[in-house]
């Protein structure tokens, strides 16, 4: 067994301040392994969401020494354990309590996104005909477990908390889903230049390297989508193009 | 939404990172910066861009100019004498536009040139954020047209290349075919920058990425699928091409200027 010191957020509503602890830990452990038992043996009260422990549920997200990450993905030997290991709650999302965000902003934008709406049937049977690799393309962002640490370590909506006029990575994962489906008829490359602003992306790939499930967000999903908007919005020849085709 | 995070906005380069962030960024700011800097240096000196059958890719097309590659050739009576000239400062703006509006550099120069972030969960200098969403970032929406015409340029520099393997015999003056370390150099060049441009984001969209069945795109799926093997590997290409293209030029002005002699395979 091993000594380990972390230094971990504790507080409600944003005031708080850090708290060390230090424990003993053994070989394979990972963090939230240590929160747990930091929070059996030495700070019963503290809280922390948690559910899988195998990085499918997206609940023990936090930032392990400035870093968003999974705890439940974290091992201790991934970290250097010289100084206090830092724990805190995902910065981007208000505080409840300690380790616990507010994360409801997310299924709020969820919900005003507009619906997969498929074509009529191919067949009469009332099924439809999709190329498989079609279907493979859409598949990596349906990967996403809704961990939320893209949306955390986003700079528009961790730095400059620009919530209400941007819906961040995670959404334009959920909307490239949708709008490269080969069903799909829906259109929401307007909206996603305005309300959803995709413009405040700057492309600085910090979503793609802190996905845990590591779905190439910036690559596959938010370019492919900000060419779809520039296709709409800022390329005069199709808009020519357009125009005479009407 | 009001925002009640679990510690207060951080200043500038304020984290709780321990890894070494900031060489990342450093190093982007100190290769970038040092080829725009020799890429400006190198364009305003208008002489030593060629040498014998080779032709440095700053200076190409060479629209006007004295040297042989020239298509029209030399400077024009019109042309404004208060005004600077050099063959490179007619066609730079292009592959550098290219460049500059590409999705991976700016991304970079966003991080590691202005701070927005300095690097990831890093804290940042301004306050205020406009993204690319208003002028002048919006105007980064034209890459796709610096990439055509960066497509253009691959073919000029392939026919560089072509011509790269003609040489002049000084005795005879008879022109034979031949291959030297210059060729190699020039045909490094148009592949990496073959590749760049190939993998380019905005390439990736035109040939299937904006089709939702990629059966329709313009050359099929295996174009697109090839495509999108060469943009995994976008940034290496940047960074190879960016570097090969200025080491291009200093091998052809250094020929050119006698401090290096060109060795002949045959």
């Amino acid at each position: 067994m091993a000594l380990a010191t972390f230094s971990i957020w504790r507080g409600e509503a944003g005031q708080g301040k850090y708290c060390k602890y230090t424990t003993e830990f053994s070989e394979g452990m990972v963090v939230l392994d240590v929160i747990h038992k930091i929070q059996a043996e030495q700070a019963n009260d503290m809280a922390v969401r948690w559910n899988c422990k195998a990085g499918k549920c997206g609940s023990c997200s936090a930032e392990i020494n400035g870093m968003p990450k999974l705890m439940c993905m974290t091992r201790m030997n991934q970290l250097d354990l010289s100084k206090p290991v830092t724990i805190e709650p995902m910065k981007a999302f208000p505080s409840i309590k300690d380790l616990v965000t507010d994360v409801s902003w997310n299924f709020r934008v969820k919900k005003q996104i507009k619906k997969f709406k498929p074509r009529p049937p191919d067949a009469p049977d009332g099924s439809w005909r999709m190329s498989q690799e079609d279907v493979d393309r859409v598949q990596e962002f349906r990967k996403c477990i809704e961990c939320f640490l893209c949306q955390d370590v986003c700079h528009v909506l961790r730095e400059h908390q620009l919530h209400d006029e941007f819906v961040g990575p995670r959404y334009f994962v959920y909307i490239a889903a949708l709008e490269m489906h080969p069903l799909d008829t829906e259109d929401r490359i307007s909206e996603l230049a305005k309300a959803k602003g995709i413009g405040y992306c700057n492309i600085t790939k910090c979503c793609t390297k802190v996905c845990p499930e590591s779905i190439t967000i910036t690559d596959n999903a938010i370019i492919p989508l900000k060419e779809r908007v520039v296709d709409e919005f800022y390329d005069p020849l199709k808009r020519l193009f357009r125009m005479f085709r009407r | 939404m009001a925002q009640a995070a679990a510690s207060s906005k951080r200043g500038f380069g304020q984290t709780e990172r321990r890894d070494l962030w900031w060489v990342e960024p450093l190093a982007i700011a100190i290769g970038l910066s040092g080829f725009v800097i020799y890429a400006t240096w190198a364009a305003f000196q208008g002489n030593n861009y060629h040498y014998g059958p080779y032709l440095s890719p700053f200076y190409s097309p060479e629209i006007f100019g004295d040297s042989p590659h020239s298509w029209f050739g030399p400077l024009p009576a019109w042309w404004p004498l208060w005004l600077p000239f050099s063959p490179a400062l007619l066609i730079l703006w292009a592959p550098g536009g290219f460049r500059f509006t590409c999705y991976y550099y700016r991304g970079s120069y966003y991080k590691a040139l202005w701070a927005d972030p300095p690097a990831c969960g890093v804290g940042e200098p301004r306050a205020h954020y406009r993204g690319e969403r208003k002028f002048p970032l919006i105007v980064q929406n034209i890459h796709r047209y610096f990439m055509y015409i960066a497509v253009l340029f691959l073919f000029i520099l392939g026919y560089d290349v072509w011509k790269a393997l003609w040489f002049t015999n000084p005795a005879t003056g008879a022109v034979q075919f031949g291959m030297g370390v210059g060729t190699l150099v020039l045909a490094m060049n148009v592949s990496l920058l073959g590749g760049y441009t190939l993998s380019c984001h905005s390439m990736r969209h035109l040939l299937g990425g904006r089709h939702d069945e990629v059966n329709k795109a313009l050359f099929g799926r295996g174009c697109y699928n090839c495509i999108s093997g060469l943009n995994r590997h976008h940034m290496k290409w940047a960074w190879f091409s960016l570097f090969w293209v200025a080491f291009s030029d200093v091998y052809v002005r250094l020929c050119s200027m006698g401090v290096w002699s060109d060795r002949r395979f045959f």
